[in-house]
């Protein structure tokens, strides 16, 4: 369970971890200024399996990948959007990281509630409402990968396998 | 059901007689691109996978232009991870400084891409070679590192939007409008998980440099990739330049698009997208006067040859304003030395224009023009997020070289047929 941040539409990888940062890509360097540019509050409040929700389009522009790696770094367990940015959404994916698309969730959740998530299912249960919303699921493919842990290691794993 | 141009060039590099939207394909790669800012990142990932071996070292493509020439220590160390993996795997494209242009400026320059190819880069704007006719899209360094190891990548078949032109541009009409109004029709994810198709008779008009911008900012409406027929100007482009047999696709007549969006030429004026989106478009017109600090004119997106004969054509024999830094940035070395053959580069010095060698840098905010709080940039690059280039309290406005040079001039967003006569 964790609280949720919850963010409007278009939230975009600039925000997310701003260009002035990339120049040091260790993990724990991006999460010090994880969504510095849209809520500088942010690194100081979040706590590890804290939810982020976004609105439509959630990580638009730039295909930097320490987006995703900073907002794992902070300890964010999971992002909730009602859409993502395509390239966003498979650098997530490739990564290991769980991501949902969920409209009902990315609109009724209120910033702050407690959530749950199911991720076998992906059944997101808002704990301060009681009210639980269905993410789509993930095709097999995409399954495979981020049970494995992330692309690399999938496609290890069945390079094993075929040998 | 027949095929678009996307799931023809998918499906050649799938090795499969058809595909459909929604179909997950592993596709083998022509080019495998990553810049000083993603491919450190990737060799991470490489490594740390215990890979050993790139699928083809003439296949893939390191271009260290985003901070270079290096802003930092920080910077420089990325450059020198970047270069010691090139040099390992003896990676037959490094483009360092000296040599090396804006990714997607250069890579089409030196006949990298091509017609009918698979690309894919670490970079979001790796979209810019559908004007070529190849399928091309942004990934990230995860996706890179796959694809140096294994010469494949998997992709999700998208579905496509048509984009028909028609008509003729108007003077002072670019490329950069005719996407800047496409974004404000059809919004930032108007185009998410899609290709944008571009047709029509109005594609003939187009020149190569109006296709390589349109086709940049497919991104910027969400899109997978945007791709262009190939015709007369792409092959008289790619004459002497791509040494590889060119694989001209072309869409079925009864291929399936989910919507068409129709743009006449004829109407289209100079267009500019306010903070911060790129699909909050404006005519230009309708902006005239706002004040500016600051006007870029360079990037993946404009950096030209002939975008800087277009910001020279208004800036010769006239002088920025006062008070207005005007910064401009060839994309490569070749338009640079080209530039100043034309004295276009005599044109921006006499204007009182700063130079510079090629870089990626005020674009994202990288160095080369970074902005402070409350400052206000026109430029000729893609994304005008919050802090984008610079404070988080500075604002970008998005436009084509002639409107920046024109704003340069004046001081304030102002249209090239409004300034005065030059004497």
């Amino acid at each position: 369970m964790g609280k949720v941040f919850k963010y409007g539409d278009n939230v975009d990888t600039d925000v997310i971890i701003p260009a002035r940062y990339l120049n040091a890509p260790a993990p724990e360097e991006l999460a010090k200024h994880c969504m510095e540019d849209i809520d500088a509050e942010f690194t100081k409040n979040v706590k590890a399996g804290d939810i982020i929700i976004g609105g439509a389009n959630f990580g638009c522009g730039s295909s930097r990948e320490h987006a995703p790696i900073s907002i794992r770094a902070c300890g964010v367990s999971c992002v909730i959007a009602s859409s993502f940015a395509r390239i966003f959404y498979r650098n997530a994916i490739n990564i290991g990281f769980p991501i949902l698309e969920c409209p009902e969730a990315a609109e009724k959740i209120n910033n702050g509630d407690e959530v749950s998530v199911d991720f076998s299912t992906g059944l997101i249960t808002d704990e301060t409402t009681g009210e639980t919303f269905q993410a789509a699921a993930f095709p097999e493919f995409i399954n495979n990968i981020i049970e494995h842990g992330g692309l690399l290691p999938y496609l290890k794993a069945r390079q094993e396998v075929s040998e | 059901m027949g095929m678009t141009m996307t799931q023809k060039i998918l499906a050649d590099h799938a090795n499969l007689p058809s595909v459909k939207a929604g179909d997950l394909v592993e596709a083998k790669l022509d080019l495998v691109l990553g810049n000083d800012v993603t491919t450190p990142v990737a060799v991470d990932v490489f490594e740390e996978a215990g890979l050993t071996k790139v699928f083809d070292k003439d296949k893939i493509a390191i271009v260290l232009d985003h901070y270079t020439p290096c802003k930092d220590i920080a910077s420089a160390n990325l450059c020198a991870t970047a270069r010691a993996f090139a040099k390992k795997h003896g990676i037959t494209h490094l483009y360092d400084v000296g040599e090396v242009g804006i990714e997607h400026a250069l890579l089409p320059e030196k006949g990298l891409v091509g017609p009918g190819d698979c690309i894919i880069g670490a970079d979001s704007h790796t979209c810019t070679y559908g004007a070529l006719g190849a399928f091309s899209t942004g990934v990230g360094s995860t996706d890179m590192a796959a694809g140096m190891a294994s010469g494949e990548n998997w992709f999700k078949v998208p579905d496509a939007i048509q984009v028909v032109l028609t008509g003729k541009k108007q003077p002072y009409v670019t490329g950069k409008d005719v996407i800047l109004h496409l974004i404000g029709m059809i919004g930032v994810d108007g185009a998410l998980y899609r290709s944008l198709e571009f047709t029509g008779e109005g594609v003939a008009e187009l020149s190569m440099d109006d296709r390589f911008t349109i086709a940049n900012m497919a991104i910027e409406a969400g899109a997978k990739n945007g791709i262009f027929p190939v015709d007369e100007k792409t092959m008289e482009y790619i004459k002497d330049r791509f040494p590889r047999e060119p694989k001209v696709f072309t869409a079925d007549e009864d291929a399936h698009y989910e919507s068409v969006v129709e743009i006449d030429l004829n109407t289209l004026e100079p267009t500019v997208s306010m903070p911060h989106l790129p699909s909050n478009t404006k005519k230009a017109e309708e902006v005239r006067g706002l004040h500016i600090d600051q006007a870029v004119i360079g990037s993946c997106t404009n950096g030209r040859i002939s975008d800087l004969r277009a910001a020279a054509e208004i800036l010769k024999g006239r002088h920025v304003a006062e008070g207005v830094r005007c910064i401009v940035i060839p994309a490569t070395q070749e338009i640079y030395l080209q530039s100043i053959k034309e004295g276009l580069t005599e044109i921006f010095l006499a204007a009182g224009c700063a130079v510079s060698t090629p870089t990626c840098g005020p674009c994202l905010g990288g160095h080369m023009g970074v902005m402070s709080a409350g400052e206000r940039a026109v430029a000729t690059t893609n994304r005008n997020f919050v802090g984008r280039m610079g404070h988080v309290e500075s604002e970008v406005i998005l436009a084509s070289p002639y409107v920046a040079a024109a704003s340069a001039v004046a001081g304030c967003i102002e249209l090239p047929c409004n300034l005065p006569e030059v004497n």
